[in-house]
């Protein structure tokens, strides 16, 4: 069983360097990017590490939790390249004892969560969930101004109609795990909350 | 016009003023919306570093439910993330059958099925450029919008990665429905600039340096307009604090367009909910009256 479930992740991994394989490191991507300035590695030496397999180095540096999926190094990509897709599969494939440490991570975990809940997003819900995922008291206080300014708007509320569909999406969600397996970063049924 | 109209999650929420006006200016306009029953979240930007598959399954559930709608033009979508969503199963599962087979496999679960010969997904700002859609705006602009200076604001996801209706790099889509209500255009480069997204949420600096961009480029503008209930939200919501790093740079006002254009067309501030907007400066009582600029006295 870990032979086959590590078998998909090598499978995945050998993906993205297939997606990957035409580049010519040209560095369009990485002068395009409006996040290159506060990566470790640039999106073009990003594709070059990824292409020599050094995933270990990848894995520690936070290059491509940068990205705002933006899609401007996927529209200029001399090679046509869907980079923007490779960067959501490391994201994807990133090994799980790191993913709490990324706030990233944790923020679409606990988006995915409430989706899974309630089949709508509910903001006040998933940022609750991010507060609690990130263990740390000052996030609650840093967004409490605009948290405030949104409640007296009348812009947070709980829908009490989707609110009540607990589990709404639980069937589509487990299904997919079951047939993504560990290309996937979702959490099993039983893990899931 | 009819359309099944997918609102998505944030228009239910924190931009709730964007489905009000985005309701109210398609009334007037005679654009039939149809509200896509029991629709559930596309995923946005969070579902794909989660699971491949789930990115195409999300909107799929609910293009599979506007298949069974009767008579529509296509699926009207306001959110500019909602809308790549369900455009990329258009692109990429309709005309593949092995991924077609695999997302249905999925949807079988709630018995549900996407055929993919069906209805066309369609952003507002798409909508908006329609001829007849133009040719009404212009003839029922009662308060002309000659003497504003309009900064159109696209965002990321209705232009990339898909390109279906507009320049990706020089955009021009906001300019017709704009000049139809003699709206200015404030001539600028950060058009297409992203936001930052939800890095705001969690890389605070590197969306705030996004934002400082998109407002310094916005000077000399009476307005800002989006389509996009994220970038609407960076652009107000951090605003106050953007300008803080901006000395001598002043408020801009953010609207999302049907607000803008529903003024242009007679309606009241309150009817396009934008007392509801956190910066839309003096536009919250509605047009501010023509004549020598208002200076940035608010906020």
């Amino acid at each position: 069983m870990a032979a086959a479930v590590s078998a998909q992740r090598e499978q995945a991994l050998q993906d993205l360097q297939g997606m990957l394989q035409a580049c010519m490191q040209c560095g369009a991507c990485s002068a395009s990017c409006p996040h290159s300035a506060h990566m470790d590695y640039t999106p073009r030496q990003m594709w070059r590490l990824v292409l020599w397999g050094e995933f270990a180095e990848i894995w520690r540096s936070h290059a491509f939790w940068l990205c705002s999926n933006c899609y401007t190094c996927t529209l200029r990509c001399p090679r046509g390249l869907a980079l923007t897709e490779a960067v959501n599969a490391l994201k994807r494939l990133a090994p799980r004892q790191t993913l709490h440490e990324r706030r990233e991570a944790a923020l679409y975990q606990v988006f995915m969560a409430s989706v899974r809940k309630y089949g709508r997003v509910q903001e006040m819900d998933m940022m609750l969930r991010y507060f609690g995922a990130m263990k740390d008291l000052r996030l609650p206080i840093k967004f409490a101004p605009l948290g405030s300014r949104l409640f007296w708007r009348g812009k947070i509320h709980r829908d009490t109609r989707w609110f009540s569909g607990q589990k709404k999406l639980e069937r589509l969600f487990t299904k997919a795990r079951e047939m993504e397996g560990e290309s996937c970063a979702m959490p099993t049924t039983r893990d899931a909350r | 016009m009819r359309y099944a109209y997918y609102p998505g999650c944030s228009l239910k929420g924190t931009a709730r003023e964007y489905d009000v006006s985005t309701r109210a200016l398609c009334a007037i306009l005679g654009i039939e919306l149809e509200e896509i029953p029991d629709w559930t979240c596309c995923g946005a930007s969070a579902v794909e570093p989660i699971s491949r598959l789930l990115t195409h399954v999300l909107p799929a559930r609910n293009l599979a439910l506007a298949e069974s709608m009767q008579d529509m033009e296509g699926v009207l979508i306001p959110c500019s993330a909602c809308y790549l969503n369900h455009l990329r199963v258009e692109m990429e599962v309709a005309g593949d059958e092995e991924r077609k087979k695999a997302v249905n496999e999925v949807l079988g679960q709630e018995e549900l099925a996407y055929c993919g010969h069906g209805e066309k997904v369609t952003h507002l700002l798409q909508v908006l450029n329609e001829p007849g859609v133009l040719r009404e705006l212009a003839r029922a602009a009662v308060n002309p919008l000659s003497t504003l200076r309009v900064a159109p604001y696209y965002g990321c996801q209705i232009l990339r990665p898909f390109a279906r209706f507009d320049d990706p790099e020089q955009p021009g889509s906001m300019l017709p429905p704009l000049q139809a209500v003699q709206a200015g255009v404030h001539p600028w480069r950060m058009g297409t600039k992203c936001c930052g997204a939800s890095l705001m949420t969690t890389h605070k600096d590197a969306a705030m340096r996004d934002v400082r961009a998109i407002l310094h480029g916005a000077q000399g503008a009476d307005v800002l307009v989006t389509v996009c209930p994220m970038c609407q939200m960076n652009l107000e919501g951090f605003q106050k604090q953007a300008l803080q790093d901006l000395p001598g740079d002043k408020p801009v006002p953010v609207l999302y367009l049907p607000q803008l254009l529903g003024l242009a067309l007679g309606m009241e501030a309150g009817t396009l909910e934008i007392d509801k907007n956190l910066c839309a400066g003096p536009f919250a009582r509605g047009l501010p009256c023509p004549g020598p600029r208002e200076e940035a006295a608010w906020e």
